[in-house]
This record gives structure tokens, C-alpha cells and sequence, in this order.
């Protein structure tokens, strides 16, 4: 964002490796004298902590693919065998088990933070996008890890997941059995799937380097939704920006070891401890948490569209309920950023975050009696806020009067607190 | 700069300090697990005693137990072997030491000292693992009829002793305990 | 903004939970599971020695003569308090295949230590075929692969209270929860050869008869064998099988909250300092 760089090699060593790879000077232009708006809350710390999670996920991965044996006639042993035996394994198997779901919570706040302050809109589309396909690839990676530890739920999670395919026509069973290696999930799908789940982790940090640097061509937006105009507007990366989200992560890494140490099995499911079986199905087949909402998407579609049957339907809906964020730089017509200037959009913005976990939670229930219209009806929100609240409000809304910079925002919010307007620009 | 704010900044400095010196403590602590869960886990730590029954072992046999992952020769030795490795001086040994985990670690390499002791002079128990480069050698093979590795063609005598080739020590005896008679605990 | 989002919580909070009681009435279990005070639970639970080495008598007398325990090592009875002559003395009553010998055969030794606990059925087959089909399940994991859905709000209150306890619960109540007054509801759906256990999640009845009875073993420590205390025994038997780093894990966290707790601490005050200054 800031034109030239600022870094000045003190040392002799540090000019001789500037000269020659600038890497030191491009580690400081990006955080240390990397300018960030100053009126940045907590909402804008999950970036730095699913950098950490992506750290833990790879990290403690690598080490149980160590101990792991990908294969149906020992892998649930194996898995055993780490919680068992390996030194530190049960810590190091817990940490990677609840790592996913704190991956997916600190996923999920950092695109409703996009959401709410409008992070999407230009010039930041194509960031959104690059975020949108780490999400996708989050889900696949996700999916696929949790048919490693070869459960019933694994098992079964799988066979329902990959019978999404045969719902296309023509195509849809030579796809599945395509996917699976096999006519049903066994061991070759078990061997692929470990190859791709130890393979897409380094393509998601492939996309995050991505995705960090279109955000530091565009620079972050801020709660206001004002674009920095002037240098008052921001302070530098280091050290503001660092120690916040320094805090921000020891907090979040504080719930975190509060799962893993004292409730590690609390996000998962009892019946992956039974070790898979092709001949049983568990009387509940519910995915991980974090795949709730959609998975009650996928069951709301009970009738026929058209020349498109129940099935395929559903299976349609899930896919565009995710794929629906891909253009959600483009539904949005308002030309204010910020929720926070947008009294309709954030009534609609909540009601949407409710109707979310509303969805999630109606994903863990059997799909019958009155669970049915309220999946529909929830689902009718969903993509009614994507496809007609965002297009629509933009053109009926009155938003509330902007500041005229981010300064001016910041020392009216000052004023008004009651606090001495600390008149002092930062040192820089 | 007022003095206040330079004592501020004093405080600020040691509190940075001390924040980088709990993220470093941090960083080892949670570095240890990663390590450590490379050790040996805790099945392999019970496999790293063995008992096993020589009762049927007869002159000029042997037998090959498996202890951690590694071969055990024990054998029987005829005592013509018996005497042809006690013939030989310690000055003509390329490694004087006997390499037995029973003993002290400069004990001789006399062939008392390399066999299973007391009364049991005939048995010898050892690694079957060359001390080159790890290749399992071959039983009554080599230039002095004990064993021979082929990889690098190290030869051992009747004793385990290393006589010739590059290997640089003698074949190593691991701990042993005599549960009776016939009976020999290894680890 | 917050008090709106609280009265929204508020709101879906009671409608659900009216609606949740509704619809639980035809599942099962008839009986939600009872809640035992256990040793284990708690920030600094731990796992008490005399009672896992009595629930290894019930097991070893009462349940292993149709349940395995086979991830179980005997090694690591260990954690019980036992010595390692006591341990080998143990796996010894227990024969296990091995082989093949010098002669090509498979034969049968006494079991040592690092021995995994042998099945009483050589496969689930013959476990089924001795069953009247029903397999009896392996007890390694069941304490954490058996739990009845809490249901909303009692999931969310859970994360607070740390209520994690939800498999030996189960054991415990289906274990002390067969009775002979069958409702009316249910009695012509007790199937041939299957008993009436209100506390059982697959169902009205399940294939295993009640199997305890008062003193029907006697405990080396002298504690009266009372049918509840067998089954709170052998449910923490069970879950010391499932997660036998319950302690370590436990103790650790303990550590790893305090570390980070003080260490955000610090983090919080050196930020309060760079931020004093500007306005923000």
C-alpha cells in the first residue's frame, strides 16, 4: 500500500542480503512499517490467529502422520496407539482433533467480521475471493481428516459426502465411484484421502500467502469502512498492530487448551470411538459441527424443482449456499461500507448470524416432523440475504452520516467516551 | 523527552523483556512434545526386555532372538571353538575391549569375558549386528571360523572378537540375566 | 446491539427448549442418564486407585467372560497401583497365540506384560454366534464411545460446568437401571430374550440380562459389593480403559492455563502501554 519501503539496513550483513534477496526488508515492510488504520477492534484479530491455527493444524499434523497408518485393517488402531502410547500422542492427537473446529470458529467470525464491515467490496474483491477459496479448501481438507481416524462417523460421514456426487445426472455414480476408488468407501479411499489431506494444507498456505498479499496491496479495511486518507489515519504494523493481535490470540489459544485439556471430546462425536463398519449404520449421522449449517441446507430441499429432483436439489442448494460467497462483492449495492452506518443491513446482518446457528443446530436433528419447514425457512434466509436483502438494501437505505476520516471517527468516539482527547498523533 | 516519560519507557522495556522471555519459555514448552513423541513410545519400551528358552540348545548351535528389532545370537559353542578362541592373544586383537554390557567398560576381550561366565563359558550371547555399518553377519563364515559380514567383509573369531575387515569393535554382548538354568532374561 | 442480541437468545433459547421437550418423548432412552460424583471429574480430577483396581475385579470376575478389553495393556495396569510382579502375576492366569515357533507352529504361551488383554471370543463372530447375535461390545473405548445427547441448552451449559463425564454416567445408570415394572407403553415391545432397561440408548431393551447382584463378588479392600457400587467401580474402570491420560492431560492443562493466562496477562499490559498514547 505505501509506496516506497522504509527499511534501512543498519548492519553490514543486513545491506549484503539486501542487495542481493531482499527478504528482511520485505518481512519489515510487511509488519513493521506495514500502516494499518488505528481504529482497528478485536474483530480484526482473526487473520493472525488462523495463521496460528494453520501453523498448529500443520504442525501437529505432520507429527501424528508420523505414528498414523492409513490403511482400514490398522488405522483405527493406530489412532488408538497414539492416544495410548506415543509420547505426548493423546495431547498431540486432541490438539490437532480440536484444532479443526477452532480453525472453523475463528473461520466463521472472520468472514461475518468481512461480512458486517463490508471488508468484500472493491477494491478488496478479489482478497474476498482468495478467502472464499481457502474457506472451500478448508472444508475439503477437514472433511478428509475426518474419515482418517476410521470410525462409524468417519465411515459413514464419508459415504454420505461422496454420495453427494451420484446426485448429478449422467456423471454422478462414475464420479463417486471415481472418488472412492472402489463401488463403497474402503481402503483405497482411506489411502487418498490421507494423501490429499497431508497434501491440501500446504495449497491453503499457498492461498494464504495469496490472500495476505492482495491484502497488502488494497491495505485492511477498518470499522468505519472509510478508506485511510492520510498518514494520522494509520499507525504501523509493529508494534500496534502486533501486540493486539498478540493478545487476541493468547485469549483465543486460552479457549482453545480449555478444550483440548479438559473437554477434547466435546466437539466430536461418541460414535468415532467405535470403530468403523461397512455393515451397520449409527441410528444419527451427523457431520462436525462445523459443516451443520450446511448439512441442513442439503435437507431442506424435500420436493422436486422442476426438472431437478429432491436430490440433486439439495445437493445444489449445499454447493451454492458456500458458492454464493464467491459474488457477494457484487450483491452488495450499498455504497457504504460499514454495518455500522447501515442501521437495516445490521439488523439484517444478525438476524442472519442467528438464523446460522439456528441452521446449525437444526443440522444435528433427524430430519422429520416440524425440524423440516424450519430448515426450509432458514434456508429461505440464507440465500434471501445473499440474493435479495443485500442487492435491495443498498438501493432503499439510508445510511447514517460518515465521518470524513478515520482521525475524525476516532476522536469523536474519544470525545464522547468522556476521556481526554489525546490530541497526540502516533510518534511516526 | 520529560523524565516521566523516559521512566515509562524503562517500564515498557522491561515488561517487553519479560514478555519475550515467557513467548521464548512458551515456544520450548511446546516444542518438548514434538520432540519427545519421536522417542520410543511406550509399547516399544516393553518390548526392550526379552526372555528366552535355551534349553534345547546343543553344542554347536545356535539360535536368533529378535531384541528391539534387532537379532541376538545365542550359541553353543563346540569346544574346539571354545579352545581356538581362547588361544589367542590380546595382542593380536584389533579391539582389546570385551564390549560386554555385564561388565566393566574396559574389561578385556578374553574370551572368559565374552562368553556367558562361571560354568557357562561355551555360551555366547551377542549382537548379531556388524559394528561397521549394521549388516546382520553370517554364522560360522570368515577367515576364523565365527562370523563373517558381507557387506564390507568384516571377519569375527568364535569369540565375536573383530579380527580383520573395517569393522572397529568387537561384536557387542547386551545385558543378560540367568533366570535358571535354561532360562535367560536379555535387557 | 448487545442487550438486542441477548433478548434474540433469549427468545430462540425458549422456543426451542419447549420444542425440544416435545419432540424427546418418543426417543430413547426412556431415562436420561444419572449423574454419579466422580473421582475423575473436575479441573483436577484424578482417578481413584482402589476403586479402578475393584472395577477390575468386577470385569475380570463378572464381565469378561463375554466382554474383551483388548487395547489394554497389561502393562499399563501400572496406573492402578499394581506392582510389576503383581502385573505379571495377572497376565499370566491369561494364555495368548503366538508363533510361529522354529517349527513353523502357532502355539500358546501365558501372557507378560506387554501383552494386549486376550478376547473371550477368537473374532466378533463367534462373540455373536455365543450371543444369540448380539455382540457384546469391546470395553476399551465404550466410556467415551457411549453418550446420550445432552439436547439444547444443557450442551451449552456443559462447556461451563465441564460436565465430560457423559459415557461413564451411561454405564453406571444402565448397569444399576433394570427393573422388572416394565410401563405399559413398552411392554409389548420387549422383544424375546431381550431385557427391559429404561436407561439403554438402542432401545426399550437390550440383549444383556442383569447381570449384578449384591455380593456377588467379594473386594479385596473390604467395601461392601453393593450392585451401585459395582457399576460406579467398573464405570471408572471403563473410563480409566478409554483415556487412561485422563491425569496427565489434566495436570498439563492445568499448567498450560496458568502459563497462558499470565502470559496474556503481560501480553495485555505492554499493549495498555503501546496504546496509551494514541487515540484509537
Amino acid at each position: 500500500m505505501s509506496g516506497h519501503s522504509t527499511y534501512q539496513p543498519t548492519s553490514g550483513l543486513g545491506k549484503w542480503f539486501d542487495a542481493r534477496m531482499p527478504l528482511p526488508r520485505l518481512v519489515h515492510d510487511s509488519f513493521v512499517s506495514y500502516p494499518v488504520p488505528r481504529n482497528l477492534n478485536y474483530a480484526y484479530t482473526f487473520g493472525g490467529i488462523l495463521s496460528i491455527m494453520l501453523i498448529v493444524q500443520i504442525a501437529t499434523g505432520i507429527v501424528l502422520a508420523m505414528h498414523y497408518a492409513a490403511n482400514t485393517a490398522v488405522a483405527f488402531s493406530s489412532v488408538e496407539h497414539i492416544m495410548r502410547d506415543v509420547n505426548w500422542g493423546w495431547m498431540i492427537r486432541y490438539m490437532h482433533m480440536n484444532g479443526a473446529s477452532f480453525f472453523f470458529i475463528a473461520v466463521y467470525l472472520h468472514i461475518g467480521r468481512g461480512l458486517y464491515y463490508g471488508s468484500y467490496k472493491a477494491p478488496r474483491e478479489l482478497l474476498w475471493i482468495l478467502g472464499c477459496i481457502i474457506f472451500l479448501l478448508m472444508m475439503a481438507t477437514a472433511f478428509m481428516g475426518y474419515v482418517l481416524p476410521w470410525g462409524q462417523m468417519s465411515f459413514w460421514g464419508a459415504t454420505v459426502i461422496t454420495g453427494f456426487f451420484t446426485a448429478f445426472p449422467v456423471i454422478g455414480d462414475w464420479l463417486q465411484t471415481l472418488l472412492l476408488g472402489g463401488f463403497a468407501v474402503d481402503n483405497p479411499t482411506l489411502n487418498r484421502f490421507f494423501s490429499l489431506h497431508y497434501l491440501l494444507p500446504f495449497m491453503i498456505l499457498g492461498v494464504v500467502i495469496l490472500h495476505v498479499w492482495a491484502l497488502h496491496v488494497t491495505g485492511q479495511t477498518n470499522p468505519t469502512g472509510i478508506e485511510v486518507k492520510h498518514k494520522t489515519d494509520t499507525l504501523p504494523f509493529t508494534p500496534f498492530a502486533t501486540v493486539k493481535d498478540a493478545f487476541a490470540m493468547l485469549l483465543f489459544l486460552l479457549v482453545f487448551a480449555y478444550f483440548i485439556f479438559y473437554m477434547p471430546n466435546y466437539l466430536g462425536h461418541p460414535d468415532n470411538y467405535i470403530e468403523a463398519d461397512p455393515l451397520k449404520t449409527p441410528a444419527h449421522i451427523v457431520p462436525e459441527w462445523y459443516f451443520l449449517p450446511f448439512y441442513a441446507i442439503l435437507r431442506a430441499i424435500t420436493f422436486n424443482i422442476g426438472p431437478i429432483d429432491s436430490k440433486l436439489g439439495g445437493v445444489l442448494a449445499m454447493f451454492g449456499a458456500v458458492l454464493v460467497l464467491f459474488v457477494v462483492p457484487w450483491l452488495d449495492t450499498s455504497k457504504v461500507r460499514s454495518a455500522a452506518y447501515r442501521p437495516w443491513y445490521k439488523m439484517f446482518f444478525w438476524l442472519f448470524v442467528v438464523n446460522a446457528l439456528f441452521l446449525g443446530w437444526l443440522g444435528s436433528r433427524p430430519a422429520e416432523g416440524w425440524y423440516i419447514p424450519a430448515m426450509q425457512l432458514s434456508t429461505l434466509y440464507y440465500f434471501a440475504f445473499f440474493l435479495v436483502i443485500m442487492p435491495l438494501l443498498g438501493l432503499f437505505e439510508t445510511p447514517r452520516r460518515l465521518p470524513n476520516s478515520i482521525t475524525e471517527a476516532v476522536l469523536e468516539k474519544t470525545k464522547s467516551k468522556g476521556g481526554a482527547a489525546p490530541a497526540a498523533m502516533p510518534a511516526e | 523527552m520529560s523524565e516521566e516519560q523516559q521512566i515509562d519507557g524503562g517500564r515498557r522495556d522491561m515488561l517487553l523483556i519479560a514478555t519475550g522471555m515467557m513467548g521464548a519459555v512458551g515456544v520450548g514448552a511446546v516444542a518438548w512434545p514434538f520432540i519427545d513423541q519421536m522417542q520410543p513410545d511406550a509399547s516399544a519400551l516393553a518390548l526392550a526386555t526379552i526372555e528366552i528358552d535355551i534349553s534345547s540348545l546343543e553344542p554347536g548351535m545356535e539360535m536368533t532372538a529378535k531384541w528391539r528389532g534387532k537379532p541376538v545370537f545365542v550359541r553353543n559353542r563346540t569346544p574346539e571353538e571354545v579352545e581356538a578362541a581362547k588361544a589367542v592373544a590380546l595382542a593380536d586383537l584389533k579391539d582389546p575391549i570385551a564390549r560386554n554390557a555385564n561388565l566393566a567398560a574396559d574389561a578385556p576381550a578374553d574370551d572368559a569375558n565374552r562368553g556367558a561366565g562361571e560354568g557357562r563359558e561355551s555360551l555366547i550371547v551377542q549382537l548379531g549386528v556388524c559394528t561397521h555399518l549394521g549388516c546382520v553377519p553370517l554364522g560360522q563364515a570368515g577367515e576364523f571360523g565365527g562370523w563373517f559380514c558381507p557387506c564390507h567383509g568384516s571377519h569375527y573369531d568364535t569369540a565375536g572378537r573383530i579380527r580383520k575387515g573395517p569393522a572397529p569393535e568387537n561384536l557387542p554382548v547386551p545385558p543378560v540375566t540367568f533366570l535358571s538354568d535354561t532360562q535367560i532374561r536379555i535387557g | 446491539m448487545i442487550s438486542k442480541l441477548k433478548a434474540l437468545a433469549a427468545a430462540i433459547v425458549m422456543g426451542l427448549s419447549v420444542s425440544g421437550a416435545a419432540q424427546a418423548a418418543g426417543d430413547y432412552p426412556i431415562n436420561k442418564p444419572r449423574h454419579v460424583d466422580w473421582t475423575f471429574a473436575g479441573p483436577f480430577g484424578h482417578y481413584d486407585e482402589q476403586q479402578l483396581q475393584r472395577g477390575l475385579k468386577v470385569y475380570k470376575e463378572v464381565c469378561s467372560s463375554c466382554h474383551a478389553i483388548s487395547r489394554v495393556a497389561f502393562r499399563t495396569l501400572a496406573d492402578l497401583g499394581y506392582s510389576e510382579e503383581q502385573i505379571k502375576a495377572l497376565a499370566a492366569e491369561y494364555t495368548v497365540m503366538d508363533g510361529p515357533n522354529a517349527d513353523g507352529e502357532m502355539f500358546e504361551r501365558p501372557a507378560i506384560p506387554s501383552d494386549r488383554w486376550p478376547a473371550p471370543y477368537a473374532n466378533k463372530e463367534a462373540a455373536q454366534a455365543a450371543n444369540n447375535g448380539a455382540y457384546p461390545p469391546d470395553f476399551s473405548l465404550l466410556a467415551k464411545a457411549r453418550a446420550v445427547e445432552r439436547g439444547f441448552p444443557w450442551f451449552v451449559f456443559d462447556i461451563f460446568t465441564m460436565y465430560a463425564e457423559l459415557g461413564p454416567d451411561y454405564i453406571y445408570s444402565l448397569m444399576t437401571g433394570y427393573t422388572d415394572e416394565i410401563p405399559e407403553h413398552y411392554a409389548d415391545q420387549i422383544a424375546e430374550g431381550t431385557y427391559f432397561n429404561p436407561y439403554f440408548k438402542g432401545g426399550p431393551a437390550l440383549a444383556m440380562p442383569n447381570i449384578l447382584s449384591d455380593d456377588l463378588i467379594s473386594y479385596d479392600d473390604g467395601t461392601p459389593a453393593t450392585v451401585d457400587q459395582m457399576a460406579q467401580d467398573v464405570a471408572a474402570f471403563m473410563m480409566w480403559a478409554a483415556e487412561p491420560k485422563l491425569e496427565e492431560r489434566k495436570e498439563t492443562g492445568f499448567r498450560v492455563m496458568v502459563f497462558l493466562a499470565v502470559f496474556a496477562g503481560m501480553v495485555y499490559l505492554l499493549k495498555r502501554r503501546v496504546f496509551a498514547s494514541v487515540a484509537h
